[in-house]
């Protein structure tokens, strides 16, 4: 038998509008908010004001009384039915697991941890009630910058631990056999370049805040959460309360996004359970914006140390990278892990023969940290890409000049780099030369001269960011070796049902990403079905009890390729329907275009998939042996992590007056393997250059020296929008993943990752004549302004 | 959030206004467009307890031609300041600068009185009424009255309203002879001036006859740049005198220093803010 990949005119490749749009954007769909069950109650959280502090007493009494006001309750009333909060991913043997109780219960530990929860018949007087509610609380000393937590006699965030020191996680390719020693090439090197790059704190800002829904009236209790990671958070649920697994039904409805703010699960959702099960009605949490931006987890947040060391010619021979990381106040599932999924990134693509990556996890009075879209790559990718531009000056090379000068070309692939991945493919010259192109790269380095020697007050900067990124999380095996709880497979169901309509059931869980267009779309090519009689089905633990969710972009990369299995067994199992229908032997069968038809007898009778699917419900005439049903799943664990690439090219005017930077031009080409629908991967790329442009540029969360965040509404907390944004120049270059049966690589995060640093490179170029050699992100006009005045007063005012 | 109980009220003239504001005393609030007043009402960073809405009141809105000046009814919408041919014609600053308030949607609900009577120091229009030497019509417990721009804005978010005042209209001299610009800085479209400026100027023969310069957010008001109109009196009409000029523009302001800026920051961009801003009015 054959089975034939696409059909010429297939659904791959094609410019598919996303199914899922009508109904989101006329709001004809049930968002967890939406849902209104009989006797629901509404919960509002009284949070923290303070960063950390001993809670001495909480007066519930004049809220119990309020209007509306059905119970209220602390986390000593709930200690026993709350369960705590899991973290699945300590890095190392001796990570510190602090107890974090999903209401606390002594201490607060963060603004905005909560303390107390009020439930009532409506929102409104749940929130009324929370300003009755009085906690007394007493001032514990606030340690917020991470290397004071480091230092000795620093305040503790957690006193049981001892210490503010989270983990220290190594990797060495001299001791692990992956490469060279970073310090015998750091003695022997003509050029040692240093620097220290801070990424700031984001927050992920997605569209829809939280939102949690429990019913305890089943036989399950049944969650309805906005969630990236449904399946995660029934298991996780059951362990962390001790409710048995099958009594939990977990469902993702229609989610507003979620760029790894919502790859978590949360103290709200383990209050609304134990809330649901103290009063046995339906409850109801949503966050308001405000709450999100202050509990909901945050990103970033590093220092980072880097040396780079190189020869003259501008061989580059080794990296270190020294880290601290900021987890926050306590451990969220993979905080602890976020950094070690950059540690593998700062080779780039690059062949370093030598590298090092150290990694300190600390505690500070602030909200935890956890994934934010890339999680960790964007970090490791800024910090190489920004240090390989500031090689290039030290060499006084061209900054595409020194990266074609290390990069792997595209004859060495397969590739293990020194951190001991092991790169499938890439052709990164062809992707950076049709982006020089695009870019107009010469003209524009030829204007900035002009504008150099005429001492223009708007200088332009050219910012150049070649990357790649390990995606289609995660090989299980690796997983196992880095300490993390679960593994890294994904599933998938293909139902064919009686009149030749199919359900898919996936186990990855779109927030926004339209897989229920995407999979359509594979399933189409694959059975040779339309693409609209493809139904997809996720999100919903009695649908699809088996899945690891969305996040790292793997869904397509490695759910994709359980999705075609899936649908080749089908295939496999009409066979010898088709073959009984037909009467003809099943090996003289071909499935070609959809039709099952005997090789080589052009214009022969055919059977469809419908055909088999019909004649496997009536069961009236099946031959001896085959089952009633035509279903089929499939479950993938990746051998290896998926690798696409790009360069992104970036121009920029500053305004050496004010220190504004505008964004001229913007060129992305990415390289994501094979794409099954355009429009969707542009949309992706699109919005992950957004926010990796809104790291550079635009966001930072702060906090006081108390510790309350200063960036707790969209007023401080700038978020770009369109009108902020360039127009994006995208294009693509399409090296197939080899081994897998679509090609595809991931597209989720490539921007993001990408972007960052090619806009800090080209903010900085900009800048180099006057003296900079960096600016810290965001940079906002202040932070460039008074950058330029620091270098001119180094520089005795006067333009270097 | 939602916002903390209150009690509402919509009313049809301005009378009925002012009477309802007088019921509810210290904690009766204004409700006009409400693009200011809602958000704060979620945070619940006020808590009136009365709203008395005047998006009822017709003689609130629309523009009219008064002779010298236009009169500008304290209800009438960004959207409709910024399209109105009189303001287009006689005060374009305020056309220029309304249009830079927040989005279309906000320009739409939002209104020039309101803009006002919120006296948020990073607001565009405040610092245009103390350019245009603008007067404001009020009504009160006890009848109508006049207060010039210049004493209008007294505080931080504080204007000479009492609470049981109602901004009624504002009345704007005509600028026969003059052009203006208003240079906003802000690093995101939607959001406030970091700092701005607003400058009128006459010119005559080769140089400047007259300027007018007031500052956004160089202060809990808008400030007039006294120093920068004094050094332009008379100056010729160049890049030089202007920036000589405009060197001097935050002498007597007291920016502040907050989560968006540095009062160091605010001090150099008002310089080089209201260079630009100058030259532009001047065509220069």
């Amino acid at each position: 038998m054959t089975v034939t990949e696409q059909r010429p005119g297939g659904e791959v490749g094609r410019d598919r509008r996303r199914k899922e749009d009508a109904r989101l954007i006329t709001g004809r769909t049930a968002w967890t908010d939406n849902l209104s069950l009989p006797g629901m109650l509404h919960l509002a959280i009284v949070r923290s004001p303070m960063a950390h502090a001993r809670i001495t007493g909480i007066d519930v009494t004049a809220a119990r009384g309020a209007p509306g006001v059905v119970d209220v309750f602390t986390g000593r009333d709930v200690a026993d039915l709350q369960g705590s909060m899991p973290c699945v991913w300590p890095v190392t043997e001796d990570t510190v697991l602090p107890a974090y109780p999903p209401l606390a219960l002594d201490e607060v530990r963060h603004a905005g941890e909560p303390v107390a929860v009020v439930a009532a018949r409506d929102r409104a007087s749940a929130l009324d009630a929370l300003e009755l509610i009085e906690v007394d609380y007493e001032p514990l000393p606030v340690v917020l910058d991470m290397e004071e937590a480091l230092a000795d006699g620093a305040p503790l965030v957690h006193d049981a631990a001892g210490t503010n020191r989270c983990y220290t996680w190594i990797l060495d390719s001299a001791q692990a056999g992956t490469g060279a020693d970073v310090a015998r090439m750091e003695a022997e090197a003509e050029v040692v370049v240093s620097r220290r790059f801070i990424q700031q704190r984001l927050v992920p800002a997605f569209m829809e805040p939280r939102s949690t829904v429990v019913d305890p009236t089943g036989d399950q209790i049944t969650m309805w959460s906005s969630t990236q990671v449904p399946h995660i958070l029934r298991v996780l649920l059951s362990l962390g309360t001790g409710v048995p697994e099958h009594k939990i039904r977990v469902i993702a409805p229609d989610v507003g996004g979620g760029f790894g703010g919502k790859l978590e699960v949360t103290p709200e959702e383990f209050i609304a359970f134990a809330a649901a099960r103290r009063l046995n009605k339906p409850v109801k949490f949503t966050e308001s914006r405000s709450e999100a931006m202050l509990s909901a987890h945050h990103g970033r947040d590093q220092i980072q140390d880097i040396t780079v060391t190189a020869r003259r010619d501008g061989t580059v021979t080794g990296m270190s990278a020294r880290l601290l990381a900021n987890m926050g106040a306590y451990l969220g599932i993979i905080t602890p892990g976020i950094p070690i999924l950059g540690a593998f990134m700062f080779g780039g693509i690059y062949k370093f023969p030598a590298y090092r990556f150290e990694c300190t996890g600390v505690f500070t009075n602030t909200t935890k940290t956890d994934a934010y879209r890339g999680a960790g790559r964007p970090e490791a990718t800024f910090a190489l890409e920004r240090i390989m531009d500031e090689l290039a000056v030290e060499l006084g090379l061209d900054p595409l000049e020194l990266r074609r000068r290390n990069w792997i070309e595209r004859d060495e692939f397969p590739f293990t780099t020194a951190a001991g991945l092991t790169y499938d493919s890439g052709d990164y010259a062809k992707a950076t030369d049709r982006a020089t192109e695009l870019f107009g790269y010469d003209a524009l380095r030829q204007e900035q001269a002009a504008r150099r020697a005429a001492g223009d007050t708007v200088q332009l900067g050219i910012g150049v960011s070649t990357y790649t990124e390990m995606c289609g999380l995660a090989p299980s095996r690796v997983l196992g070796q880095l300490r993390y709880a679960a593994g890294g497979w994904e599933s998938a169901s293909v139902r064919m049902l009686p009149t030749g309509k199919v359900e898919v059931v996936t186990g990855t869980s779109p927030h926004g990403q339209g897989h229920e267009t995407a999979w359509s779309q594979i399933v189409a090519d694959q059975l040779g079905v339309a693409f609209e009689d493809v139904e997809v089905l996720h999100g919903d633990t009695r649908a699809s009890h088996k899945g690891l969710d969305t996040y790292g972009s793997r869904s397509l990369a490695v759910g994709g390729i359980a999705l075609v299995n899936a649908c080749r067994r089908v295939v496999e199992k009409a066979m010898p329907v088709a073959a009984h229908l037909l009467e003809a032997d099943p090996a003289d069968l071909e499935f070609t275009d959809g039709a099952f038809r005997v090789k080589g007898a052009p214009g022969a009778a055919t059977k469809t998939l419908a055909d088999c699917a019909f004649a496997v419900f009536q069961s009236h005439d099946l031959p001896d042996g085959v089952e009633s049903t035509l279903d089929a799943d499939a479950t993938y664990d990746p051998e290896n992590f998926s690798y696409p690439h790009g360069t992104h090219l970036c121009a920029v005017e500053v305004d050496t007056e004010t220190g504004m930077v505008k964004i001229r031009s913007y060129v992305a080409v990415d390289d994501v393997g094979r794409v099954i629908n355009p429009l969707i991967v542009d949309g992706q790329v699109h919005g992950g250059v957004a926010q990796g442009i809104a790291q550079a540029l635009f966001e930072e969360a702060r906090y006081d020296e108390d510790g309350n965040l200063m960036t707790g509404t969209f007023v401080e907390y700038t978020i770009p929008s369109a009108a902020d944004l360039p127009d994006l120049v995208t294009d693509r270059t399409e090296t197939p993943a080899p081994g897998h049966p679509l090609g595809a690589k991931g597209v989720g995060e490539a921007g993001t990752i990408a972007s960052t640093p090619a806009v800090v490179n080209a903010v900085v170029d900009a800048l180099r004549p006057l003296g900079v050699a960096d600016v810290r992100m965001p940079c906002t006009p202040e932070r460039v302004w008074s950058t330029i005045q620091a270098a001119r007063a180094a520089n005795g005012g006067e333009l270097r | 959030m939602i916002p903390a109980p209150f009690d509402y009220t919509r009313v049809a003239t301005v009378e009925d206004a002012v009477a309802a504001l007088a019921g509810a005393g210290e904690d009766g609030k204004v409700l006009a467009g409400g693009q200011s007043l809602l958000p704060m009402l979620r945070l619940r960073l006020a808590a009136p307890t009365m709203l008395v809405d005047l998006g009822g009141v017709a003689e609130l809105r629309g523009v009219r031609d008064d002779g010298d000046a236009l009169i500008i009814g304290a209800m009438t919408t960004h959207d409709e300041v910024v399209k109105h041919p009189l303001v287009r014609e006689h005060a374009p600053l305020i056309a220029q600068a309304a249009e830079t308030v927040g989005d279309r949607q906000i320009r739409h609900l939002g209104t020039f009185g309101g803009s006002l009577a919120h006296a948020d120091p990073a607001g565009d229009l405040p610092g245009v009424a103390l350019a245009l030497d603008a007067v404001m019509s009020v009504a009160g417990p006890g009848g109508m009255r006049d207060v010039r721009a210049s004493e209008f804005f007294v505080d931080y978010f504080t204007t000479a309203l009492g609470p049981g005042d109602v901004l009624v209209s504002v009345r704007v001299p005509k600028l026969t002879g003059w052009t203006t610009h208003y240079e906003k800085f802000h690093q995101m479209a939607q959001s406030w001036s970091v700092v701005g400026v607003a400058a009128a100027v006459r010119r005559s023969n080769g140089s400047i006859a007259e300027a007018r310069v007031a500052l956004t957010n160089m202060g809990v008001t808008p400030v007039r740049a006294h120093g920068v109109e004094e050094a332009l009196a008379g100056a010729p009409a160049t890049a030089d005198a202007v920036a000589t000029a405009a060197a001097r523009a935050a002498d007597g302001a007291s920016p502040l220093t907050d989560g968006v800026a540095s009062a160091e920051y605010r001090t150099h961009l008002a310089s080089v803010l209201t260079k630009r801003a100058v030259m532009a009015a001047g065509g220069l």
